[in-house]
């Protein structure tokens, strides 16, 4: 028994069996793929093909610019058809640059280069080679992960953290990856190692999923990678409290996974990484759990990117009631699609189709300090405080007392028996500190124009009348 | 979609609501009150049915003073505060001190404060506070525990008389343990000898002795009390420290002089200390929210309920000792906070990890 290395957290029904029991699917390849070009953290593709080009599977749509980006690829083959504005899936519903894809069905790979061995490539070769597979976090961050490798590399990490907590409720697709995908996912992880040179690697899968832990142990048997159990508990599969529970190493406040000497990747991640460096071919689909009591078949299906949602949800058998809400990832940290005909992109780990009675949605009531957000936080916040001083518009005050370190789990909310939406109190008051904090920098980037302007125009006027006095002088001197 | 609006998650919920909360409380505090009603008779129920009468017309009235949806009644707040107060009134109180303490309750102390959730001190406690103070006479006069039906007890309409009619009730009356030890005390008698014939821990357990209805059966609050345990609608910090903080300084003094000094189980088993125990040191609105602030609450207010009975002027510290820590709430919420994660207990960030570092 393993001592209890991080408190708080709560344990939200898991409803993972409805998904899990199936196997990973896949349906017929829709007619049109819409494509986002942005589908990561950081700078927005640029698109390198024209409309009315023909494109094979894998071939580069998209090229990432700037440090922080990732390019993509097409899909399956076909032509580009257009590059317009297109709804994305986020809450606002707001259109993005999309390329649109119209699909010829004959799924035809392109070229693909493939090293002979994967492991004698230098550690940066294979950071690089991750950046053009377009790979970045599965586990819903989409950061780019080359990005992360590389600075692990030059930061130097002896710990690399695979995450296959899979916390969130409803969601499978990294179970049933793990159960299916084992060999690949163990080969990802190696690879990884191998890009950061680090010193050991801790795989660390939640106990509700016995099934996927039998498989990686099996697949990892005289390699380097550790498989480790641990306990089903929200939020285990944050990368903070898995490498709390891991390592027994904290993530220092507002410092990265790297200054715990820590790299973590998800399990799709690992597993984007094999196939990308064992079979050269770079991310152009993903595992998508389908859940929640209004979907009529809850499960797996291996997605294209670009697939419309509302058409992958018809693929999967439609609905069994009208959802009373429909949800892009899981029930405590997803973010609510206000319509389905959005495509899936590369953190949609999974869509759930809620019924009136999952939601429960009840009235918020006054807080009466029951302090079981307190309990519930896995991170040590005082979240009743920080909603207090939010209430009363002290944003400064709520920061004083942590609300950078607020991860936006969703535990305190989960658990408050006023239903007091607090995780919706710390981000708007983040939104608010952060457009403030914009509204500064801009202030002070004005002080100083016009400070300097009225210093140049000082020095300007000193120079103008030090010449009028030299030739004054003249004046004198030659009179 | 059936709705436009765009919430944030989490998308799911789950624990019980406030109010099945607040009404777990009142089950834990049902088998207490129902043999409380059976000690002493209908004059106990006609007080506190009047309290608890007068309490929910009371919250209705500020609820609607200041244009709040009148729904917010049936969160059991306002009817488990007078409950716990009528728990704590002398069963044969008349009935308008009942009224008082409803008034002083829920008018002065919770909605005059803000509501539910704002209140700094608690409600019953306070109310019970100013009650005694301001009317001692009526607030001392115990009764011995007379069977409901035995011969002795009082029957229906002469309770009638008692609680609303102003009956003269001396020819029952009795003092409580603690009482009846300081008087005593103060008379210069032993401790063995003030405690002859009054105290019997077993008694103390079961409940028959004067005292309040809340005050009485200890073994039955407690049971409603580790109901709560079981449920989670409790913690235990506090609980452990009010133990701690009233059985530690008993248990010394008790080596030190037990001719002058009671046992520690004395004091656990008298005067109000079961009932804050349970139901009034986990009010988790006037105690601090992180589990250490909890633990501190309750030592303290043990200590200050060891200091006060045994060297105050008034027999029963309970309420005065809740008073006080209540008002050092917001100062332990203010020091006494969990770590967060990556930082130190100072709040700042931990030092980076040194890969040279042995």
């Amino acid at each position: 028994m393993k001592w209890n290395r991080w408190r708080g957290g709560v344990h939200p029904a898991g409803r993972k069996e409805e998904s899990s029991a199936q196997p990973i699917r896949r349906l017929p390849l829709p007619e049109l793929l819409f494509i986002p070009l942005q589908q990561h953290v950081g700078e927005m593709a640029m698109p390198v093909v024209g409309v009315g080009q023909r494109v094979l599977k894998g071939q580069l749509l998209a090229a990432g610019q700037g440090n922080i980006s990732a390019p993509l690829h097409a899909p399956t083959s076909g032509l580009v058809r257009a590059l317009g504005e297109y709804s994305a899936p986020h809450p606002s519903g707001l259109p993005l640059p999309t390329l649109v894809l119209e699909v010829d069905g004959d799924d035809r790979w392109a070229d693909l280069e493939v090293a002979a061995d994967p492991f004698a490539l230098a550690p940066e070769d294979v950071c690089r080679r991750v950046g053009e597979a377009g790979i970045v976090g599965l586990g819903g961050a989409t950061f780019p992960s080359a990005v992360k490798l590389e600075l692990s590399l030059r930061r130097g990490i002896d710990t690399l953290v695979i995450n296959g907590g899979e916390c969130e409720p409803y969601l499978t697709s990294d179970d049933l990856l793990m159960r299916e995908r084992a060999a690949e996912v163990i080969t990802g992880a190696r690879l990884i190692r191998h890009a950061v040179q680090a010193r050991q690697v801790l795989l660390g899968v939640e106990d509700n999923k016995p099934e996927a832990l039998a498989a990686l142990r099996l697949a990892a048997l005289g390699t380097e990678v550790e498989v480790q159990s641990v306990p089903s508990r929200y939020p285990m599969g944050s990368d903070k409290q898995l490498v709390k529970w891991l390592t027994g190493r904290e993530i220092p406040a507002g410092g990265r996974a790297a200054d715990a000497g820590v790299l973590v990747h998800n399990v799709a991640t690992a597993y984007s990484v094999a196939r990308a460096l064992v079979h050269g071919q770079p991310l152009v689909s993903r595992i998508v759990t389908l859940a929640g009591g209004a979907m009529a078949h809850p499960g797996n299906w291996e997605v294209p990117f670009g697939t419309l949602i509302s058409r992958l949800i018809e693929g999967a058998g439609g609905y069994l009631q009208t959802p009373a809400r429909l949800v892009m990832g899981g029930p405590m940290m997803g973010m609510q699609l206000p319509r389905a005909d959005v495509p899936v992109v590369k953190g949609c780990s999974g869509v759930l189709a809620l019924s009136a009675a999952e939601v429960a949605e009840r009235a918020p009531e006054p807080c009466v300090r029951c302090a079981n957000c307190v309990r519930g936080c896995p991170q040590g916040l005082m979240p009743l405080e920080m909603a207090a001083y939010i209430r009363n518009g002290d944003l400064k005050g709520a920061q004083a007392l942590g609300l950078k370190d607020c991860i936006g789990c969703g535990a305190c909310s989960y658990i408050c028996p006023s239903n007091i939406p607090l995780t919706h109190y710390f981000n708007y008051a983040r939104n608010e500190l952060a457009t403030m904090a914009r509204q500064q920098r801009k202030l002070d980037a004005t002080r100083r124009l016009a400070e300097q302007r009225e210093a140049r125009f000082a020095r300007e006027q000193a120079r103008l009348a030090a010449r009028r006095a030299a030739a004054m002088a003249q004046t004198e001197k030659s009179q | 979609m059936s709705e436009t609006s765009v919430v944030h998650g989490p998308h799911a919920h789950a624990g019980p609501s406030l109010r099945r909360m607040m009404l777990e409380v009142i089950l834990a505090l049902l088998p207490a009150t129902l043999y409380g009603f059976s000690q002493y008779g209908w004059p106990a129920l006609f007080l506190f049915l009047t309290c608890v009468l007068c309490g929910l017309i009371i919250e209705a009235l500020c609820l609607r003073l200041q244009k709040r949806p009148l729904r917010a009644l049936g969160d059991g707040s306002a009817l488990l505060s007078c409950w716990l107060l009528a728990l704590s009134l002398p069963p044969w109180a008349p009935w308008w001190v009942a009224l008082v303490g409803a008034l002083l309750a829920i008018g002065l102390v919770k909605q005059l404060f803000g509501g539910l959730g704002q209140n700094l001190f608690n409600p019953a406690m306070a109310a019970r506070v100013i009650l005694l103070i301001a009317f001692p006479v009526e607030m001392t006069r115990w009764v011995q525990p007379l069977a409901l039906g035995s011969l002795p007890a009082p029957g229906f309409l002469e309770s009638l008389q008692i609680t609303f009619g102003g009956a003269q009730t001396d020819a029952y009356s009795s003092a409580t343990l603690l009482g009846h030890v300081k008087t005593e005390l103060s008379r210069g008698t032993l401790l063995s000898d003030a405690l002859a014939d009054i105290y019997r821990p077993l008694q103390a357990l079961l409940g028959e002795r004067a005292g309040s209805m809340g005050e009485s059966s200890s073994l039955l609050l407690a049971l409603g009390g580790c109901f709560l345990l079981a449920r989670r609608v409790i913690t235990w910090q506090a609980p452990l420290g009010l133990t701690l903080g009233l059985a530690l300084p008993a248990l010394v003094m008790y080596l030190i002089d037990p001719l002058r000094y009671a046992s520690p189980l004395y004091h656990l088993l008298s005067g109000g200390f079961m009932l804050t125990l349970w139901f009034i040191v986990t009010d988790p609105v006037t105690c601090p929210a992180s589990a250490a602030g909890r633990l501190l609450f309750g030592l303290l207010c043990g200590v200050l309920i060891y200091l006060i009975r045994t060297y105050g002027s008034y027999p029963e510290a309970v309420a005065f000792a809740l008073l006080l820590m209540n008002a050092a709430t917001p100062l332990i919420d203010r020091y006494l906070r969990p770590r967060i994660y990556g930082r130190n207990r100072q709040g700042a960030a931990l030092q980076p990890f040194n890969r040279r570092a042995p």
